[in-house]
């Protein structure tokens, strides 16, 4: 690799943690406030934990090579935030670390070794730039098979089925968080573009472009629907509609045109209302941050997309054999693992920790010790 | 019914998998991916219903 290009992909790599930092954000701000300190630390202790899983055993099932151990050790910590999402506010610290070394350390390397490093779906023409599937489809996948374990929160949905408002508590920080994202999403699809799906270093603002008009795409067509659907434009499912615009764009980012990638985008944002509501309404999943809409169903969506651009029916059966192994291997694999740590190390929060917030409970103090949000947030015996 | 909506999923990649290693011609090979997938959103299904909460939230 020419010594520009190494320093341009390593300038790129050091852009990913932003997009972690964005995650961890909207993580936080979309859950309730007296879980706001444990949210974040959680998610520091889970990207610390995923790096060092990658590093350990990850790596040698992933076989990439050495030149993209620290993009990989970002993408691992990405994909390992996403579950914390669909597990706010209810999953123990201990059990999330343990169940992220399994994640890091087995089920994100397979899929990668299979989609990105010469393995079966990479030798049949997968296209997958940015990780829409690597990265968000085996997250979001994961994240589902974590909701469906720890069960709803304590009082998410009624004796009925009929689900009840559970805000988050910070839409500016949210907000925020869809900033600082799109700065580490356009470091991290150009990276992997270029280091692990062969693309021209030369096609890095092309991939740039494509990156942003996809989330702006996905934010805008989220406000609208929103807009149309309830009267008023909702923040954090335009968040929502942003990031799964990121997600989405992510798998073909270097080999579609930018007005495909304002569709892709577009379609996202739309998808994202509606899979959340499948996921409550329907599924009676509670995923707080909506990270399996998001991330699940933008992932897949991007990889179906990326098929149908590039305009050649035998590409979009390839792409199809992607999302059938996410579905057929990835998602059955993930919750058999986190079904068995269940059993050996309980995952749900006892229901005294989820009466007091998991702040006060795991930690012992609350994320804002001087301010009373809201009156539930004080804990009264 | 959780246990065979998570086994249905394997077998529906079973299918995929399958028809992509052993069929050459684009046309059975794109009906086998797709019966595949379709198996797979059954036990995807299956699975789902299994994960429905009875009367309310847990610990509610």
């Amino acid at each position: 690799m020419p010594e520009q290009q190494a320093f341009f992909t390593f300038f790129c790599t050091l852009l990913v943690p932003f997009a972690a930092a964005g995650i961890s954000l909207l993580n936080a701000g979309l859950s309730r406030s007296r879980s706001a300190a444990h949210s974040m630390l959680t998610s520091l202790v889970v990207f610390a934990i995923a790096m060092l899983a990658y590093a350990l055993c990850g790596f040698l099932v992933a076989r990439s090579s050495g030149s993209v151990l620290l993009l990989q050790l970002f993408s691992v910590g990405i994909a390992a935030m996403i579950p914390l999402a669909a597990g706010a506010e209810r999953w123990r610290i201990a059990a999330a670390s343990v169940s992220t070394a399994i994640f890091a350390g087995w089920t994100y390397p397979l899929f990668a070794h299979l989609a990105w490093n010469g393995g079966w779906l990479a030798r049949q023409g997968f296209v997958e730039a940015g990780g829409s599937s690597c990265i968000h489809g085996v997250g979001g996948l994961t994240a589902l098979a974590i909701a469906w374990i720890l069960g709803p929160r304590r009082g998410r949905f009624t004796p009925d089925g009929v689900p009840t408002a559970m805000p988050g508590h910070n839409a500016v920080i949210v907000l925020f968080g869809c900033m600082l994202a799109l700065t580490g999403w356009i470091g991290l699809n150009t990276a992997t573009a270029i280091l692990l799906a062969n693309a021209n270093p030369n096609d890095a603002v092309s991939i740039a472009v494509n990156t942003a008009l996809g989330a702006a795409a996905g934010a805008i067509a989220a406000l609208a629907v929103t807009r149309l659907r309830f009267g008023k434009p909702d923040a954090s499912l335009t968040a929502n509609g942003w990031v799964s615009g990121l997600v989405a764009g992510s798998a073909g980012c270097a080999v579609v045109k930018p007005a495909e990638a304002v569709l892709i985008g577009l379609v996202a944002g739309a998808l994202v209302i509606f899979g959340i509501e499948l996921l409550e309404l329907r599924m009676k999943v509670d995923d707080p941050a909506g990270a399996i809409s998001v991330h699940a169903v933008g992932g897949i969506w991007g990889v179906l997309a990326a098929g149908i651009f590039l305009g050649s029916a035998g590409q979009f059966v390839t792409q199809l054999v992607g999302v059938a192994t996410l579905i057929g291997l990835v998602l059955p694999m993930s919750y058999g693992l986190n079904w068995v740590l269940d059993r050996v190390l309980r995952q749900r929060v006892a229901a005294e920790g989820e009466r007091q917030g998991m702040d006060l409970f795991e930690l012992g103090a609350g994320a804002y010790p001087d301010f009373v949000t809201r009156p539930d947030d004080v804990f009264r015996r | 019914m959780k246990i065979a909506g998570f086994l249905l999923m394997l077998a529906g990649w079973g299918i995929v998998v399958t028809a992509v290693v052993l069929l050459r011609t684009s046309v059975p090979k794109t009906l086998f991916v797709l019966a595949g997938m379709a198996i797979e959103a059954w036990g995807f299904v299956l699975a789902a219903r299994a994960h429905l909460p009875r009367g309310g939230s847990r610990n509610a």
